[in-house]
C-alpha cells in the first residue's frame, strides 16, 4: 500500500534531528560503522526514526523508498539489492516461495513474546477476528530457517516482524451525505451516484468490492481474500453494472488523489486510507473514516531479513529490529493513527492522554498533535471508530493475494475497458 | 579530369565510414535493438506469481485475445481497449493537427519580422520548460465539480448546475493531451512552413490562385512532411500513454498503457511484453502506412 510523504513534516523533523545530532557527540561504535539498506513504501522510512537509530544504535539506515509493488518486485529478483525488507503481510505469498527471505529466530527478538495477538494468534482481547484473506496469522512463520512454506501453527521462525498495521473503511463527507452511513453498501448505492470511489489497485479495490456486494445480499464469500474464478466473476458483473451506470466519479490509484478528490467535493463517499482523511481533516474539510458494520478490511506490514545477510550486518538488522519494538519507534507510529506491534512498550513512550486518544478511544484531554506540532486533533474530538480491541476487533478481512490472482487482474483490465 | 582515379581499395568497401557508424550503431543495438528483442523474447515465456519461466509459450498471446473471436457478446477487452486507444488518439491527432497546423501558418506566413517570429515562436515552447505532469494536473482544478469552470458557468446562469463531463472524461482526456503535445506538430509543420519558396506563393496569386487554392494546392502538399512528422510523435506518445489518461480519466477510461503497467505491478512482465509487442506492431503499421503515403526522405 503505497503511503504519503509528507514532506514538510520530514523536512521538519530532519531539520530538528540535525540540530540534535550535532549537540549530541556522534556515537562511535566499537563494531565499526554498519549502513543498512532499507526497502520499502515511504509509510515507515522517517528521517525521525533514522536519526535516532543512528544515535541509539550507531546504525546508519539507508532508506530506499519504493512503490507496494516495486518492494516485491525487489524482493523476488534483486534480494542481494537490501539488508532490511519492510513488506506488506500480502505480499509474502509471492516472496516466501522465491525463498529469498530467511525465517527469522524468534530466540534473537527480546520482546517476541509481546508482539500483539493479532500476528500470534489471530485475536484481539482474548476473541477471533476476521482471518479472510491473506490474515498475518496464515503467513507469520515458516517450518524452517531456509523455508519456502508457511507454517500452519507458531514455530521458532518468523517470516515478518510487525511494524505497523491498521484497519481501512470508507471515507465520507458528512456534510455532503447528510445522513448516517452504516455499511458497505452505501458504496454502491444510487444515491450517490457519480459521487464515489473506489481504489484502481486491483487486489484491494475488489476486496472493497466484495464487502459491498456481501453487504448487499448478493453474495456470501468463503473467503473474500481468496475467490473463486465464478465469485471473481459475479463481483466484477456488479462492479461493470455500477460503472456503466455512472456510479463512480473517478477511480483512485495514489494517496494523493484520494485526498484530492474527497476535499474536493468530486467524490462523497470512496474506500481510503487513515492519513488520507486526517489529511482532507487538516484542510478544514470535514471528513468522516466511518466505522461500518461489516467490519474492517485491514492490512499489515513488518520487517523481513533477506536469506544473502549474515555477519555484522545481520546481527547489526536483529538489533535494529529489537531496537524498533523497544518503544520509541512504535509511539511514533501510534501517534500517526496506524498499530505498533508491541503496545506494551509503545504505552511506555507516550503521553497517557495520547494513549487514551489513539488507542482507548477516549475523547482527547488536550489538542492532539503530530509530531511537527501541528494540532491533529482538537481537544474533546474522538477517533473514529474508538479504541485498539473496537477497530482490530471488527476486522473482517485483511489485503490478499488470491489463488486466482492472474485470472483476477485480467478480469480487472476488462472491468476499467467495460 | 578524363579519368576517375584509381580506386584503392578494390576488393571491398573503405574501412572508415564503417568506423564513423559504429558507435551510433553500437548505442542503437544495445540500447533499442536488444531490450526489443529481449521484450519479444520474454512474451513467450511463461510465468508464476513470483518467477519468470522461461519458456516457448503461446499463453500470454492466447490469454490476450480470449474471447476475440466471439463477437456475439461484444467486444473482447483487448478489442475494447484497443478501440478507446484508437478513438483517443484520432480525436487527439485531428486537434494538435489542426492547432499545431494554424500556429504554424500564423507564425510563417503573417509574422513579417524574423525577430518576432522567433519571439512568438519561443512564446509557444515557454510551458514545456514546466513538467508535462503539473501542466496536466493543474487542469484539474479548473474543471472540477466545484472547479473555476464550473463556478464560472453556473454563476453566470449558463447552467444550472455543475457540469460533470468536464472532468474524468473524454473531454478532459483529450484537451490534457491537446494541451501537451499541440507543439510536437507546431515544430516540425512550422519547420516545413519556412522552407517553402516565397515565390511560389506569388506565383499561385499571379496565376489568379484564391487564398484557400494557395493552401490546398501549394502550402499544405508542400507542409506534408511536418505534418507526418508530426502526426507521428502524436500518435506514439498517445498510443503509449497512460499517466495522462489516467489522471484526466479518473482511470476509468483503458488505454493499452495502463494495461501493461498493471500487469507489470503484479510481475506479469510476459504479459505485458506480449501486450507491449502487440501495441509496437501496431504502431509501427499505422507509422508505415504514413511513411508510403508521402515520403518522408524525399520531402526532407
Amino acid at each position: 500500500m503505497d503511503k504519503p510523504i509528507r514532506a514538510g513534516r520530514r523536512q521538519l523533523l530532519q531539520g530538528a534531528a540535525g540540530l540534535a545530532a550535532g549537540l549530541a557527540a556522534p556515537a562511535v561504535h566499537a563494531q565499526g560503522a554498519v549502513t543498512l539498506r532499507y526497502v520499502g513504501t515511504a509509510v515507515n522510512q522517517h528521517a525521525g526514526i533514522k536519526e535516532k537509530v543512528r544515535q541509539d544504535l550507531g546504525i546508519t539506515l539507508e532508506y530506499i523508498p519504493v512503490t507496494s509493488d516495486d518492494v516485491v518486485r525487489r524482493a523476488v529478483t534483486q534480494p542481494n539489492s537490501l539488508d532490511i525488507l519492510d513488506a506488506e503481510y500480502w505480499m509474502l505469498k509471492k516472496i516466501i516461495p522465491s525463498g529469498n527471505l530467511m525465517g527469522m529466530d524468534a530466540n534473537r527478538i527480546k520482546l517476541v513474546g509481546e508482539i500483539s495477538t493479532v500476528f500470534t494468534k489471530g485475536e484481539v482481547a482474548g476473541k477471533k477476528i476476521g482471518d479472510q484473506g491473506t490474515a498475518p496469522i496464515k503467513v507469520s512463520y515458516m517450518p524452517a530457517r531456509d523455508a519456502k512454506t508457511f507454517a500452519t501453527g507458531q514455530t521458532q521462525w518468523l517470516t515478518l516482524i510487525p511494524t505497523t498495521y491498521n484497519a481501512d473503511t470508507l471515507g465520507i463527507r458528512p456534510d455532503r451525505v447528510g445522513r448516517p452511513i452504516e455499511s458497505w453498501a452505501e458504496l454502491l448505492n444510487p444515491e450517490f451516484k457519480g459521487k464515489a470511489s473506489i481504489l484502481n489497485i486491483p487486489s484491494i479495490g475488489i476486496m472493497d468490492a466484495a464487502m459491498a456486494v456481501e453487504a448487499m445480499g448478493r453474495h456470501k464469500y468463503a473467503d473474500k481474500g481468496n475467490m473463486t474464478r465464478a465469485e471473481i466473476d459475479l463481483t466484477m458483473r456488479v462492479l461493470t453494472e455500477a460503472k456503466r451506470a455512472g456510479q463512480f466519479r473517478a477511480f483512485w490509484k495514489d494517496f494523493n488523489e484520494s485526498v484530492n478528490l474527497m476535499a474536493s467535493g468530486e467524490t462523497v463517499i470512496q474506500s481510503m486510507w487513515s492519513p488520507a482523511v486526517t489529511a482532507v481533516r487538516s484542510r478544514g474539510i470535514p471528513c468522516t473514516y466511518q466505522p461500518l458494520k461489516e467490519g474492517y478490511r485491514a492490512w499489515a506490514a513488518g520487517f523481513g531479513l533477506p536469506k544473502t545477510l549474515s555477519g555484522r550486518k545481520l546481527d547489526a538488522s536483529y538489533e535494529f529490529i529489537n531496537w524498533f519494538l523497544s518503544g520509541w519507534a512504535g509511539a511514533f507510529l501510534n501517534r500517526q493513527g496506524y498499530y505498533s506491534a508491541v503496545l506494551s512498550t509503545a504505552q511506555k513512550s507516550m503521553e497517557a492522554y495520547e494513549w487514551d486518544f489513539w488507542m482507548m478511544g477516549k475523547p482527547a484531554a488536550q489538542d492532539i498533535k503530530a509530531p511537527d506540532g501541528t494540532v491533529m486533533e482538537k481537544a474533546g474530538s474522538v477517533r473514529d471508530g474508538g479504541s485498539f480491541d473496537a477497530r482490530m476487533g471488527a476486522v473482517a478481512c485483511w489485503n490478499a493475494v488470491m489463488d486466482e490472482n492472474d485470472y483476477m487482474v485480467r478480469k480487472w483490465n476488462e472491468f476499467i475497458a467495460a | 579530369m578524363s579519368s576517375s582515379p584509381p580506386d584503392r581499395r578494390p576488393m571491398g568497401r573503405p574501412v572508415a565510414p564503417l568506423l564513423q557508424a559504429a558507435p551510433l550503431a553500437l548505442v542503437l543495438l544495445l540500447f533499442f535493438v536488444f531490450p526489443l528483442l529481449a521484450t519479444a523474447v520474454v512474451s513467450l515465456w511463461n510465468y508464476t506469481e513470483y518467477s519468470l519461466v522461461p519458456d516457448v509459450t503461446s499463453r500470454n498471446y492466447v490469454e490476450m485475445f480470449e474471447g476475440c473471436s466471439n463477437l456475439g457478446e461484444g467486444l473482447c477487452t483487448t478489442f475494447r481497449t484497443y478501440l478507446s486507444t484508437l478513438r483517443l488518439c484520432a480525436m487527439v491527432w485531428a486537434f494538435t493537427t489542426l492547432f499545431g497546423f494554424a500556429i504554424s501558418y500564423f507564425l510563417a506566413f503573417h509574422i513579417r519580422s524574423d525577430t518576432m517570429r522567433m519571439a512568438l515562436f519561443l512564446v509557444c515552447t515557454a510551458p514545456f520548460l514546466t513538467s508535462n505532469v503539473i501542466r496536466m494536473i493543474s487542469w484539474l482544478p479548473l474543471l472540477g465539480r466545484e472547479g473555476v469552470v464550473n463556478q464560472f458557468l453556473v454563476a453566470s446562469g449558463l447552467v444550472d448546475q455543475p457540469q460533470d463531463w468536464l472532468l474524468f472524461s473524454d473531454f478532459s482526456v483529450v484537451l490534457a493531451f491537446v494541451h501537451l503535445y499541440t507543439l510536437f506538430v507546431t515544430v516540425p509543420v512550422f519547420n516545413s512552413m519556412m522552407r517553402i519558396d516565397r515565390r511560389l506563393l506569388e506565383a499561385a496569386q499571379d496565376a489568379g490562385a484564391s487564398g484557400w487554392q494557395t493552401l490546398w494546392h501549394v502550402v499544405i502538399p508542400l507542409t506534408k512532411p511536418g505534418l507526418v512528422i508530426g502526426s507521428i510523435f502524436v500518435i506514439v506518445l498517445v498510443m503509449g500513454d497512460f499517466v495522462t489518461i489516467g489522471v484526466m480519466g479518473g482511470q476509468q477510461i483503458a488505454s493499452i498503457g495502463k494495461i501493461i503497467q498493471v500487469q507489470m505491478s503484479y510481475l506479469q512482465f510476459p504479459a505485458a511484453a506480449a501486450q507491449a509487442v502487440v501495441l509496437l506492431g501496431l504502431v509501427l503499421l499505422v507509422i508505415a502506412v504514413m511513411t508510403k503515403l508521402i515520403d518522408i526522405r524525399r520531402e526532407l
